[in-house]
Order: C-alpha cells, then sequence, then structure tokens
C-alpha cells in the first residue's frame, strides 16, 4: 500500500526515519530500512539532517524504493533555491518517488558547514506551493510542464511545543492550504499538552502523526531540553531513565546484562504511543540510530 | 543614503483598507534627498488619499526618521492625534518605517519600497536594519523586517527554531518571527498571518543601470577612465 493509500484508507498510520550516511557506506541505512519497512506506513530519509553534510535524501529514498520500501522524502530550503528545488522534485518523481515532506531546515550554523550560504530563497510553506504547483502542471514562475507529476503526496511538520506555540499554529495552517496533505510533528514526550495543541489545531482536517524520538538516557533528555526548540522531556520521564541507568551501572559492575535504559527507553515510548493514539492519526518515530529497537516498540505499544 | 521609491498608491490603499483616519510621517532625510517624502510629493499622496476618501487627520515631518529619539519627539508633539489615527503611512525609507512602528502602538503602513544604499561606504549600519529589498513588507510584518529581523529571512512565518522566543542561530538574539506575531497580536492583527503574500522578487533587489552609474562608486571607478582618456 502507498503512503497515500494508507492515509487516505483511515488506519492508524505508523511512520520511520532513516538518516543517510555521511560517506558512501549505505549498507547500514538500507538493512535499518529493510527491518522496518514491514512495520510502518512510510519511511523518511532526512535531508542534510542538522546542516551537516551527508549523502543526497533523494538517492537514498531512490535506492530504497528500488527495495521496495515507501520512502517518504524530505526536502529543506536551505541548500537550494527555487530552481534547484523544483526540479529535484521532478526528479525525485521520475525515480518513482511520491511522498515530499516540506521543511524550511535548520540554519547553517547549526552544522559542520557553518561558513556556507544559508539558501532560503524559499521556506517550507512557499516549497509547498511550489510541490502543488508542479502537481497542477505548472512552474513558480507560471511556465507549463511536458506532463505534470500530478500524484505528489505532500507533507509538513509543525512543533506542538513551540513557545509561544501561535507562529506555528498560523503557520500550518498556511502549510494546509498550500498543499500538506499530512503533518508530523516535533517529538512528544506530555500527552496531555499534545491533546491541548490538538484541540487548538482541531479546525484542521489533516492527519497528524505525533512524533516519538526514543530516549536513550537521561542526559540526552537533559540535552534536549536545554538546546532542541519546542522539546521538553517531563522530569518523571528523566527520572525514569536516570534510574535506569544506575541499574546499567551496577549491573555492569557485576559483569550482568545491562539493558535496563533500553528496557525502560521501548517502556516509555510505548506508553506515549498509547496515550497518543486516541488523539491523532498516527506516530513518527525518530529512532536516531536505534532503529533496531522500534519493532519492540511497536510491539509494546501494541501496534 | 536609503534610496526609496514610491509604492503604487492602489498598493498603499490596499494597506489601508478598513481605516478612514490616516495620520501621516514624512521623513527630511533620505526619503526627501530622492523626491519621494518632499513636502510636494507628500501632499499629492494625502490629496490621492482623500480623493479615495481616507481623513488624513494630520502631516509631520521628522528630520531624520531613522533616529528614534527624533521620532519619539515628533510623536510627542502630536500624540493625541497618533493615538486616534487607525493606521499611520510613513514616507521613509524602510529603517525609518521600522522606527516609527517601534514608537506607536498603532498599524504602521509603508508608502515607500527601499531600493539601494547608494555609494555611502564606510557607513555604519545599527538597527533597525533595512535590507532595500525594492518590495516593502512591513505592512504584513507589523513594521518589523522579516528579511532582516529573521535569520533566514523567511517571508511566511517563523520555523521550527526559536526557543523561548529567541533564535536557533544565537540565543542572544530575539526570533523576528515571534515579535513580529506578538507586535500583530498586540495590534490585534495577528489573524493576517493567515495571508499568504507573493513570494519575494530578488529582481528587485538589483540596482537599475541608472543607479550604478549614479553612485558614488561609479563616479570613482569612470572619472579616471574619463580622464586617461582626455589624456
Amino acid at each position: 500500500m502507498s503512503f497515500r493509500e494508507a492515509v487516505e484508507s483511515g488506519k492508524f498510520l505508523i511512520t520511520c526515519e532513516v538518516g543517510p550516511p555521511k560517506g558512501v557506506n549505505i549498507g547500514p541505512v538500507l538493512e535499518e530500512a529493510e527491518l522496518l519497512k514491514d512495520r510502518v506506513d512510510g519511511i523518511n530519509v532526512t535531508d542534510l539532517q542538522a546542516a551537516c553534510m551527508r549523502v543526497s535524501s533523494v538517492a537514498t529514498c531512490a535506492l530504497l524504493k528500488q527495495r521496495g520500501v515507501e520512502a517518504i522524502l524530505q526536502m529543506v530550503c536551505r541548500d537550494r533555491n527555487r530552481i534547484s528545488l523544483q526540479s529535484e522534485i521532478l526528479g525525485a518523481y521520475l525515480l518513482g518517488i511520491r511522498n515530499v515532506l516540506c521543511l524550511t531546515g535548520d540554519h547553517v550554523v547549526l552544522g559542520d558547514h557553518v561558513e556556507a550560504k544559508p539558501v532560503f530563497d524559499l521556506d517550507s510553506v512557499s516549497l509547498l506551493q511550489a510541490a502543488r504547483g508542479l502537481a497542477e502542471g505548472k512552474d513558480l514562475a507560471g511556465n507549463e510542464l511536458e506532463e505534470a507529476p500530478k500524484d505528489l503526496f505532500l507533507g509538513a511538520i509543525v512543533t506542538p511545543g513551540a513557545e509561544p506555540v501561535e507562529p506555528q499554529i498560523y503557520k500550518l495552517h498556511n502549510k494546509v492550504k498550500a498543499g500538506a496533505r499530512f503533518i508530523q510533528t516535533q517529538a512528544v514526550y506530555d500527552a496531555g499538552a499534545f491533546a491541548r495543541f490538538m484541540e487548538r489545531v482541531s479546525d484542521l482536517e489533516v492527519p497528524v502523526l505525533a512524533g516519538i524520538v526514543l530516549l536513550k538516557s537521561a542526559g540526552m533528555a537533559r540535552y534536549m531540553n536545554a538546546n532542541v526548540a519546542g522539546v521538553s522531556v517531563p522530569d518523571p520521564l528523566i527520572k525514569e531513565m536516570a534510574e535506569a541507568g544506575q541499574k546499567d551501572k551496577a549491573a555492569k559492575a557485576d559483569g550482568k546484562k545491562a539493558d535496563y535504559r533500553v528496557k525502560t527507553s521501548i517502556e516509555i515510548a510505548a506508553r506515549l504511543m498509547r496515550d497518543l493514539k486516541p488523539l491523532c492519526r498516527g506516530v513518527h518515530i525518530m529512532p536516531l540510530g536505534w532503529g533496531h529497537h522500534v519493532a519492540a516498540v511497536l510491539e509494546a505499544a501494541g501496534l | 543614503m536609503i534610496a526609496s521609491e514610491p509604492k503604487p498608491v492602489e498598493e498603499i490603499l490596499g494597506y489601508l483598507e478598513g481605516e478612514r483616519a490616516i495620520f501621516v510621517v514624512a521623513c527630511d532625510g533620505c526619503a526627501t534627498g530622492c523626491e519621494v517624502a518632499d513636502p510636494e510629493h507628500t501632499a499629492a499622496l494625502v490629496k490621492e488619499l482623500e480623493a479615495n476618501g481616507k481623513s488624513v487627520t494630520g502631516v509631520a515631518r521628522v528630520e531624520m526618521s531613522c533616529n528614534g529619539g527624533l521620532v519619539a519627539l515628533m510623536l510627542s508633539q502630536h500624540l493625541e492625534v497618533v493615538q486616534q489615527a487607525e493606521g499611520i503611512l510613513v514616507l521613509a525609507c524602510g529603517v525609518g518605517i521600522q522606527t516609527v512602528a517601534r514608537a506607536v502602538e498603532r498599524p504602521v503602513h509603508p508608502a515607500t519600497n527601499s531600493t539601494y544604499l547608494g555609494g555611502f561606504q564606510g557607513l555604519w549600519r545599527s538597527e533597525p536594519r533595512c535590507a532595500e529589498c525594492g518590495n516593502c513588507m512591513l505592512d504584513y510584518t507589523a513594521g518589523i523586517c522579516p528579511y532582516t529581523a529573521c535569520s533566514k529571512s523567511l517571508l511566511y512565518g517563523s520555523c521550527g527554531g526559536p526557543k523561548n522566543g529567541m533564535c536557533e542561530v544565537d540565543p542572544e538574539v530575539p526570533c523576528g518571527w515571534v515579535q513580529i506575531y506578538e507586535r500583530l497580536a498586540a495590534l490585534g492583527r495577528a489573524e493576517r498571518l493567515k495571508e499568504m503574500p507573493p513570494l519575494r522578487n530578488f529582481r528587485s533587489m538589483l540596482p537599475a543601470g541608472e543607479r550604478r552609474r549614479a553612485s558614488l562608486w561609479a563616479l570613482e571607478l569612470t572619472e579616471p577612465e574619463a580622464a586617461e582618456e582626455e589624456g
């Protein structure tokens, strides 16, 4: 089933993400996708995530497509102007890619080429407009296309925990107006806060997939709280992870198996997913290197 | 000097839709030098506004509208009229418009497009800053320039990066779009963010040939050549 069919079927959606390698060692990404592909409705491929130079998202999506994976191409506006972005969408379409997630992208100073020119000719909203225009047979300059990529299926993101959240909500409205047919969110850790956000966007008729980032440690949670915009891990979860970390330390000292953190992380994610399920149309899991634990998370969540 | 051009009257009238009592601020600095804000052109615009059903409740001139102190002094002399105005129309460069918008809690509209910072090498530009983009968006953005106040120069609202209202690029710099949202909300105009203006046109940033020829660097470059030719 294509991702569009899954969305239109009304089922509870599960998507996941993989990140292309820095260098041409593509094997691990393909293996990760192979592990996930039968458990999820689509796999996002990040586009130069965190402004770090890597293999392109389009090339990785094409390789996944060849292996029967329903790929969701992420595109950011940091590195290409409107000419190049439109061209890339057409090229991806020819390679069989239909799902495109449009994002603005992190600024170059957050990445590993801090001296690069930040482009941002378009942003998430205008990229959606451009892509929808292409699907309807016209480029941004109004020129007619020879055959339109009419089956493009477009998505966007939102940060429900942004402070203030209103600018995000206004922009989300414009994203939907500009052609977004599905929404994936930044990491959510508080189902109650997420419920209040969903209430505020209840006038938008678009499926929302709540973002799940697997917690690897208490330190990671604290780091995200301090540094990642719109992400807030509640203290009780940090405490749970810290206690698991202590147990792992003790187990290691005794020469025993130290898997308490992994178990706790899976448990937290599964609990969150069960709490989020009644609130939205699906979940989008960002395992950040823990792709091999995703199946266990889904199982624990009963998905 | 920041060179500016008048916006088409239709565009200005579009900004003023729903507002009748309009207070006009005109700058005696660069915008007057460009014959955009001088008394004659200001009077002509006022006449156009009145012909289109607007009531111009006052015209104030300020020596240099980029100077916050001078703007505050001028506004204090017209306090009552300014407070009663439904909108304030500013004939100045983008810096002047932003300076006025900072000083009043009324909707501020640009009457000009700033196009070009001509021939002033060594000039220290503080803030607010104008990108001389040639198509002033300050009406849409509550008098805060999205191109200079946002690190990504975004036109369609905040990215996902701001944390506690501060920019992802520098946590000591406020997010331009959070500021825009907050000022729009204070003016009761936040719903405007559901509008999507046309894409930015980068062509309007290219200095026209005549401007290039008129700027000081062009004089520096062409004068010696001319002198050489004359032998």
